[in-house]
């Protein structure tokens, strides 16, 4: 089954909103061993020029990953997810993801191409807040790795 | 922690290296975490199963981990505006564990917009796991 290139250009409906708080940005933090106390302690993050603790750069990628379903459970995408692996993450942050923001995100195929039998697919998901206010854009390449022979 | 004075930063400064240990454990936080609770980075069998040679780190905890050595460089995490990387090889993780070893050095230091670009090198058991792995700062 090939993936469905009609896809590129589709942009589906936003995802969310997902609530962002302090204990969630202290759970990502300690696991990639993100030891900055603007993670953890909301004085220190004050004192840095932020509202409240701030989510580590690549915690975006958990409100991506959750637009990203949609798409991939489509079935007329025609992506099999026991094939998929992630081929690369690209973050450009707006402003940090913050304890108290309601993010939302709004997924657009930007390109589906075949290589050495397999199916490279890019997503751009932009995160903003539900005020709006753009948070950081996500561009995912998936690997959908080909049947046998 | 303050951001990194822009005048302090030259091109060829180099950042870590930093060995950072990844346990199963680490990988059952991450899974919580993120809520990508694929088996492959959690359940030994499954991976076998799937033609994977152990469990593996996910592509996203090794990217996370590489970015917090760049997090602690620039003194606040805030400040890193672009990160990007290609998931070249998988971080085979036994059950007694394993390690990364993330390397930097600065590439970039544009004055005028205030942006340092680090490159990382990220490598475990002696070979590289991200391709291509840049991350853009922002300093005053």
């Amino acid at each position: 089954m090939a993936v469905n290139a009609d896809f590129v250009g589709r942009t589906y409906p936003p995802d969310g909103p997902h609530p962002v708080d302090a204990a969630l940005v202290a759970a990502f933090a300690a696991a990639v061993g993100a030891d900055d106390p603007v993670h953890t302690d909301p004085e220190a993050a004050r004192a840095a020029g932020y509202a409240d603790v701030i989510a580590p750069p690549t915690m975006a990628v958990r409100f991506a990953q959750s637009a990203d379903r949609a798409y991939v459970t489509d079935p007329e995408a025609g992506i099999d997810y026991s094939r998929v692996v992630h081929g690369e993450q690209r973050f450009v942050h707006h402003r940090p993801i913050t304890a108290g923001d309601e993010v939302v995100g709004t997924l657009t195929v930007d390109q589906v191409r075949q290589a050495g039998g397999h199916s490279m697919v890019t997503t751009r998901t932009e995160l903003a807040t539900t005020g709006g206010e753009a948070l950081a854009t996500c561009v995912s390449t998936i690997v959908v790795r080909g049947g046998e022979g | 922690m303050a951001a990194r004075a822009l005048a302090t930063v030259s091109v060829g400064e180099t950042v870590g290296p930093v060995t950072v240990p990844v346990t199963r454990e680490t990988l059952v936080a991450y899974a919580n975490a993120s809520g990508d609770q694929n088996p492959i980075h959690q359940d030994e069998e499954f991976a076998r199963s799937v033609g994977l040679p152990d469990v593996i780190a996910h592509g996203m905890w090794t990217m996370g981990a590489a970015g917090s050595v760049v997090s602690q460089w620039a003194g606040d995490a805030g400040r890193v505006v672009e990160y990007g990387t290609r998931f070249t090889k998988p971080v085979v993780v036994p059950v007694t564990g394993t390690e990364l070893v993330v390397e930097g050095t600065v590439k970039g230091v544009d004055v005028e917009a205030g942006r340092v670009t680090v490159e990382l090198t990220v490598s475990a058991d002696g070979a590289k796991v991200l391709g291509r792995c840049v991350a853009v700062v922002r300093l005053d």
